[in-house]
């Protein structure tokens, strides 16, 4: 096993609920982020799957320091960055990047392509010297698959693929060695999402990076990660190898997010079990007690309202493919489905 | 046939010239049948679909030629008030994104209630009854309670549910979905797509689903139309077009999904950009993209051709990409 390069210990993020205009009280809080643990190691991607409002965005944004986190620790390379502050802060952002989701809005499209990648060396000179910038730039164009001659071109010139080309250079120009993506794909046209992943797999092998990928579209996330986590209202109720996960899911929120994925093969239609789960997220304000899934678990018992159930490995299954921790009270009886939710 | 679109062009007006949306479209649905319309944005899909409900914005878009036979009358001669009536009782249309597509400041249930004022004349107590019974049947929880809500009250998926409901208000007979569920979760993709299937059936509507994603196409249509810069480049029932494709731009759609046997290779990539609709290529609109483009296909357009029993590709050399 490679070291591990970023550790997250019980990562919570609260925003404050208040009430009143003179006299702000607090009311409650949305709790976006509620104890999250993993670890990344250096050149592996872990993805990180769930539905929107799980908290996935949120971690991104703390791991790259956009947000401070209520409690819990980010370390990068044993050092606790939420703990920093000032100059030595400053250099560990420089090593940890993110490429962003909409790159219709994550480019200002009043500076050129090479203002853009190149404004990162503003904040960090001692990276490039002034002199050297425009070398840089037109390297890092190059990279990604650019023409180096659109380094005076403005974002409207290019194609959204293109643009989330640019983000990629602009993340890449400091050299990091943490990528932070999230949904880097999600905006693209079909036809344009695959040229994106192989650059970015391309670029981690290039540059031995590490990838922290969000993203919702699952088949994406199996292709390009080597462990997946999947959250669901700003918890991990299961993480492991991308095979334990896909093919040996033993949260039932899992299974069903894996049965709900339309599988790209009409044959599959007449014998798919598919799990459809009943009503809507609940609102992170006022999450439920215990096992947050349990308002649209089938399984879920009055344990599942009164103990939390604990992210760890099933009893049941201490080696094996189902051997990886899952936070459900039930993981132990729970049949790993067959394997063709994804082809 | 419920609805037959021939030859339909559509262009807009900008200023840097004519965009060319639709090229001469063809495509039929029939009562209970679902037909997907599959392609990138700026393929044309969704110009077709406001050209056939009539609601393209005039000037700048223009129906250039073409007709749309709806239940074998010519959409394009009849005369606004005619089409007025048409629309909305008879065919209806679901928007990708349900919270900008409803009125923010009515509540679902008045707006629910309108589409029975409007066309069957019923008093606002009446329509508001009937608002509740729609909300029921989309499975909207506690719907007596709710129907006074505001849409920004409701989740996506509940939204979704009751822009489906405005749509099935007065049990049209044709259904257009404009990517109904791409802003939402997949959990609640899974539940509204369930839904609609369910309503198609029980009502035996035509239904036209327009999308870009293959898994929701081969979960629910009959039938696929896939299109690329303002034309059809293949039609095909649903699982002929799957197994093998017959025209490189589908063939290069369905490599390009990762597949579990791949895992750590380089997906297989379209290569290129979509096309400039202001400068779509000469000859076949995907020749610049083709990994088997040859000379002629820079030169003539291919047309869209018989390939097999209920199959077209609009490729010069389907028989070499059905076979390889």
């Amino acid at each position: 096993m490679a070291e591990t390069i970023l550790e997250v210990e019980d990562l919570v993020k609260h925003y404050p609920l208040t009430q009143g205009i003179l006299f702000k009280k607090q009311v409650g809080a949305v709790k976006a982020v509620d104890g999250v643990s993993f670890g990344l190691a250096r050149g592996e991607t872990l993805g990180i799957v769930g539905e929107s409002g799980c908290g996935k965005s949120t971690v991104a944004k703390m791991l790259v320091n956009l947000e401070r986190p209520t409690a819990g620790a980010i370390s990068y390379k044993g050092e606790d960055i939420t703990k920093l502050s000032g100059r030595a802060l400053k250099a560990v952002r420089r090593n940890i990047q993110m490429v962003f989701q909409d790159p219709y809005t994550s480019l200002n499209p009043r500076m050129t392509v090479g203002d853009i990648i190149g404004e990162p060396y503003d904040i960090h000179p001692e990276v490039a010297p002034k002199g050297d910038r425009r070398r840089r730039v037109q390297e890092l164009l190059d990279v990604v698959g650019l023409n180096p001659e659109y380094i005076n071109r403005y974002p409207h010139q290019f194609s959204g693929g293109q643009r989330q080309r640019i983000g990629i250079a602009r993340g890449l120009a400091l050299r990091p060695e943490v990528i932070v993506a999230d949904e880097p794909v999600s905006a693209l046209d079909v036809s344009v999402q695959a040229q994106v992943i192989n650059l970015l797999e391309r670029l981690q092998n290039e540059f031995d990076l590490s990838y922290v990928f969000i993203a919702h579209d699952l088949s994406i996330v199996r292709h390009i990660s080597d462990r997946v986590g999947v959250m669901y209202l700003g918890r991990v109720v299961e993480i492991g190898t991308d095979a334990q996960i896909y093919d040996h899911p033993t949260h039932p929120y899992t299974q069903a997010l894996l049965s709900a994925v339309p599988v790209p093969d009409p044959q599959a239609r007449a014998h798919r079990e598919r799990i459809i789960l009943t009503g809507d997220v609940p609102s992170p304000a006022n999450p439920p007690s215990g096992c947050p899934f349990r308002t649209r678990c089938w399984k879920a018992q009055q344990r599942c309202t009164d103990e939390v159930p604990p992210l760890a490995v099933p009893e049941a299954f201490p080696s094996g493919p189902a051997a990886h921790p899952s936070a459900c009270h039930f993981a132990d009886e729970i049949r790993p489905p067959r394997a063709d939710s994804l082809r | 046939m419920l609805l037959e679109v021939r030859d339909l062009h559509v262009e807009f007006r900008t200023r840097d010239g004519v965009a060319k949306a639709v090229n001469g479209v063809n495509y039929s649905v029939d009562e209970g049948e679902t037909l997907a319309v599959l392609g990138e944005s700026g393929s044309g899909k969704s110009v077709t679909a406001q050209a056939v409900m009539g609601i393209l914005d005039v000037p700048p878009g223009r129906i250039a030629g073409g007709e749309i036979l709806f239940k074998g009358k010519d959409l394009l001669k009849m005369k606004e008030e005619e089409r007025r009536r048409i629309r909305g009782a008879d065919m209806a249309m679901i928007f990708q994104d349900a919270l900008s597509s409803l009125n923010p400041v009515l509540s679902v249930g008045a707006q629910l209630g309108e589409m029975y004022e409007v066309h069957r004349g019923m008093s606002r107590k009446d329509a508001k009854a009937k608002a509740v019974e729609l909300m029921d049947r989309v499975k909207i929880p506690a719907a007596r309670e709710r129907v006074g809500d505001y849409p920004h009250q409701f989740s996506g998926g509940m939204r979704q549910r009751i822009m489906i409901a405005m749509a099935l208000a007065l049990e049209p007979s044709l259904i257009i979905a404009d990517e109904p569920t791409t802003a939402l979760d997949v959990t609640v993709q899974a539940q509204v797509m369930d839904l609609l299937a369910e309503l198609q059936r029980e009502l035996n509507m035509g239904l036209i689903l327009i999308t870009h994603d293959l898994g929701v196409v081969a979960d629910v249509a009959d039938k696929i139309a896939v299109m690329y810069a303002g034309r059809i480049v293949e039609a095909a029932p649903v699982h002929e077009i799957y197994a093998a494709p017959a025209h490189p731009y589908t063939r290069g759609l369905l490599d390009s999904i990762p597949r579990l046997d791949q895992k750590g290779q380089e997906l297989y990539a379209i290569k290129g950009l979509p096309p400039n609709l202001l400068a779509i290529p000469s000859g076949c609109a995907f020749n610049p993209r083709c990994p088997m483009a040859r000379a002629v296909c820079r030169t003539d357009v291919p047309p869209l051709a018989q390939v097999g029993q209920d199959r077209a590709s609009a490729c010069f050399f389907w028989k070499e990409c059905l076979g390889g």
